[in-house]
């Protein structure tokens, strides 16, 4: 059975058509069910159990739970959640029980949420197919011999299999986004600050956002909604929207739109398929009455080079906190403290966390600071200062989510710079903070192509809008 | 493209306060050296006058109430994972 949208479900346990209980040992067999995808880490089924029941009592008396009553949903394992363990996929939280809850959980509980499992992540998010997960790989829900994307690629699957109507992720560098591309859902990063990343394990603090996976675009606007706004708990959060986001008239939106395809992202090195797709889908925005034109933003191309300055410099400093002293691994028989230092990150991180670490320690040490790291935010300036030029005349741009579909499982574990090219139009949007959001469009070698449209900073309501416009013309 | 000497991997390494097994240091040797290589073609892009961005949405000094917050964890939930613990306190070796 699949899931009706998430309001509908929310409405029926609220009516007591269905019940949370109903929803939870749903989403619980569904994930019986999946098993051999390996998008799950951990299910933490007697609190979800248990908070079914409470909600359901509450509705028995006559209480009103909320948006989001009896709602199942999966977190990607990099939220702190109660009721089990949060790993991070990493061998280093291996056995972490975190002490308090993520704000945007505790946002999702507030309405009635549930959450019933822990998807599978590239270990602390560093990735983009689940292959560098500390524990095991996912299989793409359309072909088990590919990856689902990444990092956020348990999540992604999840929700392309129909386990839970909604899944969360994080999007660094476009870790929502590809594997929604590649998974055949919708992949929403918002602008930066918009959901509070408190309760996060934290990768590149100056990208990291929060995005909902969904099959649609209006359950994603809903769950948008209720995680967004200020937190004081971190600094980094803006004022949500003052009218929400939730999409009540996206008919009249397309035939207002200007919108800009990105010339660099329609070039050499993407698929004939996935071009063929992105044109169809051009073709598709005219016809509804959509101004569209051709724009070049040339710095774009250079973004993937800024990123991997940025990212590894403060994943470098994000991952010093792990030291095995307070928790996370620990190595057993060390000599002193700095051998207790050295052997816990030896044994506690994976290949990649370890070749992240490195390349940020580099571009951080004195003598090459100014020269890579400094470097690195000028060009990012000039980035945003080139998308604040092209939103002048436009009010979207779009272009693929990926260059490609869904890759072979292990076509690039030999070469990590050709895995980090996977997010090459991606990380534009991370390293500005505009908002992003990939859309199934169509197939190409029967596998899922997705569209990406980016707005300018703050127009979540905007982007979300014409993105459930476009849905709507397929 | 060249490899990094196998001394400024174990710099870096050491800096990080890593310890690597000798198919890792071999590995990095060419792969940090790939990704350096890489992010290089920035040193063509043109930055003059600009200035650079460390934060995206333009806040600055964002202040809050210096205030305590319950989230009713106990102690003991906070020392769970540590590898030592005496008297409700973490417990770390010598220091000096």
């Amino acid at each position: 059975m699949s899931w009706p949208s998430i309001d509908e479900i929310a409405a029926s346990v609220q009516s007591g058509q269905t019940s949370a209980e109903g929803n939870v040992k749903q989403a619980l067999q569904e994930v019986e069910k999946h098993k051999d995808f390996a998008a799950i880490i951990s299910v933490p089924m007697e609190r979800a159990l248990k908070r079914a029941e409470e909600i359901d009592g509450r509705i028995k008396q006559g209480e009103r739970v909320g948006r989001l009553a009896g709602v199942p949903f999966i977190a990607k394992d990099n939220f702190l959640t109660f009721g089990g363990r949060t790993t991070a996929a990493s061998n280093m939280l291996k056995e972490f029980e975190a002490p308090y809850q993520a704000t945007a959980i505790e946002k999702l509980e507030l309405e009635g949420a549930i959450c019933v499992a822990k998807a599978n992540l590239d270990a602390w998010a560093h990735g983009s197919s689940t292959e560098n997960s500390d524990f095991f790989t996912t299989k793409n829900p359309h072909d088990k011999t590919r990856v689902p994307g990444g990092s956020s690629g348990g999540s992604a699957a999840a929700v392309a299999l129909d386990i839970v109507p909604f899944a969360l992720g994080t999007d660094t560098g476009g870790s929502v986004r590809l594997p929604a591309s590649f998974c055949g859902v919708v992949g929403y990063k918002p602008t930066y600050g918009l959901i509070s990343r408190s309760g996060i394990v934290a990768m590149a603090s100056s990208t990291d956002v929060v995005g909902p996976l969904t099959r649609n675009i209006a359950d994603a606007a809903l769950v948008m909604d209720v995680m967004s706004g200020k937190d004081a708990m971190d600094s980094t959060t803006i004022e949500k929207d003052s009218n929400g986001y939730e999409i009540r008239n996206p008919k009249s939106e397309i035939r207002k739109a200007k919108i800009g395809v990105i010339k660099e992202y329609m070039g050499e090195g993407l698929e004939p398929g996935v071009r063929t797709v992105i044109d169809q889908a051009i073709k598709k925005l005219e016809k509804a009455g959509a101004n569209i034109s051709e724009v070049s933003l040339p710095s774009l191309s250079l973004a993937l080079a800024v990123y991997y300055i940025v990212c590894p410099a403060e994943v470098s400093s994000n991952l010093a906190r792990y030291d095995g002293q307070r928790y996370g691994h620990t190595a057993r028989e060390t000599k002193n403290l700095e051998d207790s230092y050295f052997l816990s990150r030896q044994q506690g991180f994976g290949t990649e966390a370890k070749r992240r670490i490195m390349i940020g320690t580099h571009v951080l040490s004195s003598g090459y600071y100014d020269a890579y790291y400094k470097k690195a935010q000028k060009v990012r300036t000039k980035i945003i200062n080139e998308f604040a030029k092209a939103f002048q005349l436009y009010d979207f741009l779009l272009g693929p989510t990926a260059p490609t579909v869904a890759f072979k499982i292990g076509a690039k574990t030999g070469n990590p710079l050709q895995m980090y090219l996977s997010d090459i139009l991606l990380v534009a949007a991370n390293v500005s903070g505009n908002p992003a959001i990939s859309i199934p469009a169509g197939q190409s070698q029967g596998l899922p192509v997705g569209l990406q449209i980016i707005a300018p900073q703050r127009a979540d309501k905007q982007l979300l809008e014409i993105a459930k416009a476009f849905e709507e013309l397929n | 493209m060249g490899k990094l000497t196998r001394d400024a991997v174990l710099k870096l390494a050491h800096l990080s306060r890593l310890k690597l097994t000798e198919a890792e240091i071999e590995s990095f040797r060419t792969e940090l050296a790939e990704i350096l290589d890489y992010v290089k073609q920035l040193d063509k892009a043109d930055t003059k006058g600009l200035e650079p961005t460390y934060q995206v949405t333009g806040l600055k000094n964002v202040m809050r109430e210096d205030k305590t917050k319950d989230y009713q964890a106990k102690p003991a939930d906070l020392l769970k994972g540590a590898p030592a613990v005496e008297k409700n306190q973490f417990k770390v070796g010598r220091v000096l």
